[in-house]
């Protein structure tokens, strides 16, 4: 599952070879950053010059401050409050259901084991998107239509099926014997699950908890439909709703943005490594 | 026998809240999604009762359906083709050993990280006809002469909705490539230094074919998400002027949640639902799941 260090490190030697991929590197990484480098720029631009035509390359005066008023411009706060309310809540709610559906699975044989992982790939496969009008008109007959819990409940579901896969395979690459001993030691199933068998899968467990807080974050189909107010929109849809309005505060709009962005970035990378072979379902490895 | 059974039993606690999850939130949606394309739904959501395949029959008579079928296919190949293509040689270089490979990596993963909507705002924005930096870009390089309306001439808008989508398509399928790329033996490339190739035969004749596998993989799972993807062109285009830059995912949308006819919408998307699960089926086959589950 982990990416090797490809090839060996037998020369450093500064050759034209070596000078030619690094540049080509970082003409690439330049070329996928410039989108989020013009985000920045515009939201350091005071209102007035981010509306000029024709546009600046970058601020003539740098509004630093746009990072504190965005606060005040937008409800910014709100919308974070929201997309932390929810995606902490649908994480939550993953873990705690995948972490025994998967350490079962991983150990355990059961009639219809085949048939419960083929719906659990099947379900990452689909994207809420596909379901949108399904969904939608269930919730509306559950009347949670604009709560928090109708958007927790949909995004648990469907995030489920990345973190089972990837804590099944974590779960199995721990070695039966561990537990064998901690059994013979008199543990329970449940003792040996929490005492050992949890610290050891501790990788998977923060994979399965970033991939699905991420997901959640991200989502915008599935909250541009569920929710009408403001003060339930998380960050996706409240943000884009201010483009609707008469005059779009770019500066302000991008600023809030980045905001979201950058943390999610950071957490991203961090499990890097897991995320192929999760998103596979292990078949590239 | 008697054993089996109780530890068939014993599953039920461990697997049971996953199951109905995935049973309620899931499967119920689709079953009810499916179940409303053959229902005659009123403009407030109530059914009136069974009508059969008239909701096919109203959506079949749309006269915007044809380009938004033809629009989408284009839409996906396009997209999935050339973000293959151009992530061969990113994961290749990314593969590499060169000064600074691990933050060129961690910037390449910022479109697959960041959420699509802000991406696609962000595009919006560039493309602006007035404000938009690309304009800008173009008069300075003496490209054209006035500013111009990237967006609002449909077959062009396509284009650059597609190129945002191969944007943000190109890290996990880079990505899937370079995990493909770790799992090639590194004496397998020396053996073929050493006999001679070239670098470019021996990526013909070694790396491709052992590639195969994981490009397959990216591949479908590709299809899967562009056939998907909504935020690009709803925050873009919103699919307009009319149903221009719809494809066959975000006509289902507009058709219940702005024109209000849920039937016919429940049909359309209950098509896609169909077209995604051969995909899935593809997928199944390509990954050969069931080795990996043993």
């Amino acid at each position: 599952m982990r990416t090797k260090a490809p090839i060996s490190r037998k020369k450093k030697r500064l050759t034209g070879k070596s000078v030619s991929l690094a540049i080509s590197g970082w003409i690439l990484a330049l070329v996928f950053a410039l989108p989020y480098i013009h985000m920045l720029i515009t939201a350091l631009k005071p209102l007035d010059e981010v509306l000029t035509i024709p546009t600046t390359y970058t601020p003539t005066t740098w509004a630093w401050d746009n990072f504190t008023g965005v606060w005040k411009e937008i409800p910014l706060a709100t919308f974070i409050k929201s997309s932390l309310i929810i995606s902490l809540s649908a994480t939550l709610i993953v873990i705690s259901i995948a972490v025994p559906a998967a350490y079962y699975a991983a150990r355990h044989n059961f009639r219809g084991k085949t048939l419960f992982l083929l719906l659990v790939l099947t379900t990452q496969m689909f994207s809420p998107t596909s379901l949108v009008i399904g969904i939608f008109r269930e919730i509306v007959k559950f009347d949670l239509v604009d709560t928090y819990l109708s958007l927790i409940l949909v995004y648990s579901a469907f995030n489920l099926a990345f973190s089972i896969w990837i804590l099944t395979s974590f779960f199995k690459s721990i070695p039966v014997e561990v537990e064998e001993a901690a059994s013979i030691d008199g543990c329970g199933r449940v003792r040996i699950l929490t005492r050992v068998v949890l610290p050891l899968a501790v990788p998977g467990i923060v994979t399965a908890f970033i991939f699905t807080f991420i997901a959640a974050w991200n989502e915008f189909v599935i909250a541009l439909t569920l929710t009408s107010s403001p003060e339930r929109e998380p960050l996706t849809v409240g943000l884009t709703s201010l483009i609707g309005q008469y005059q779009v505060q770019w500066n302000y709009l991008f600023a809030g943005s980045l905001i979201a962005i950058i943390p999610v970035v950071i957490l991203f990378i961090s499990i890097e490594k897991w995320l192929v072979g999760g998103l596979t379902a292990g078949s590239v490895k | 026998m008697k054993t089996k059974n109780k530890e068939n039993l014993r599953a039920i606690p461990w697997i049971f809240p996953a199951l109905a999850m995935i049973l309620v939130f899931v499967a119920w949606p689709a079953f009810e999604m499916i179940r409303t394309s053959f229902q005659e739904i009123d403009f407030v959501g109530i059914a009136k009762g069974w009508t059969g395949l008239e909701n096919y029959r109203t959506l079949i008579d749309n006269p915007d359906l044809n380009p938004v079928l033809i629009r989408t296919l284009f839409w996906v190949l396009g997209v999935v083709l050339v973000t293959i293509l151009v992530s061969l040689p990113v994961a290749q270089l990314l593969n590499a050993r060169f000064f600074g490979r691990t933050v060129v990596r961690w910037i390449v993963i910022i479109p697959w990280a960041a959420s699509v909507v802000m991406t696609s705002t962000i595009f919006k924005w560039i493309l602006d006809p007035y404000s938009g930096i690309l304009n800008r870009i173009f008069v300075d390089l003496g490209l054209i002469e006035e500013p111009r309306d990237w967006l609002g001439n449909p077959p062009e808008a396509m284009l650059w909705l597609m190129a945002v989508a191969v944007f943000v398509s190109i890290p996990f399928t880079a990505f899937v490539l370079l995990a493909g790329l770790a799992t090639i033996p590194s004496d397998l490339m020396e053996a073929a230094r050493v006999d001679g190739a070239t670098s470019f035969k021996s990526y013909r004749e070694i790396t491709f074919p052992l590639l195969r596998p994981a490009l397959l993989v990216a591949a479908v799972i590709n299809l899967i998400n562009v056939f998907n993807s909504f935020p690009i062109i709803w925050v873009m285009t919103m699919g307009g002027p009319g149903y221009l830059t719809d494809t066959t995912t975000t006509l289902a949308y507009k058709i219940s949640f702005r024109d209000q006819n849920i039937g016919a919408s429940a049909s359309m998307a209950t098509i896609n639902f169909v077209i995604i699960l051969i995909f899935i089926l593809f997928f199944l086959r390509v990954s050969r799941w069931r080795e990996v589950t043993k």
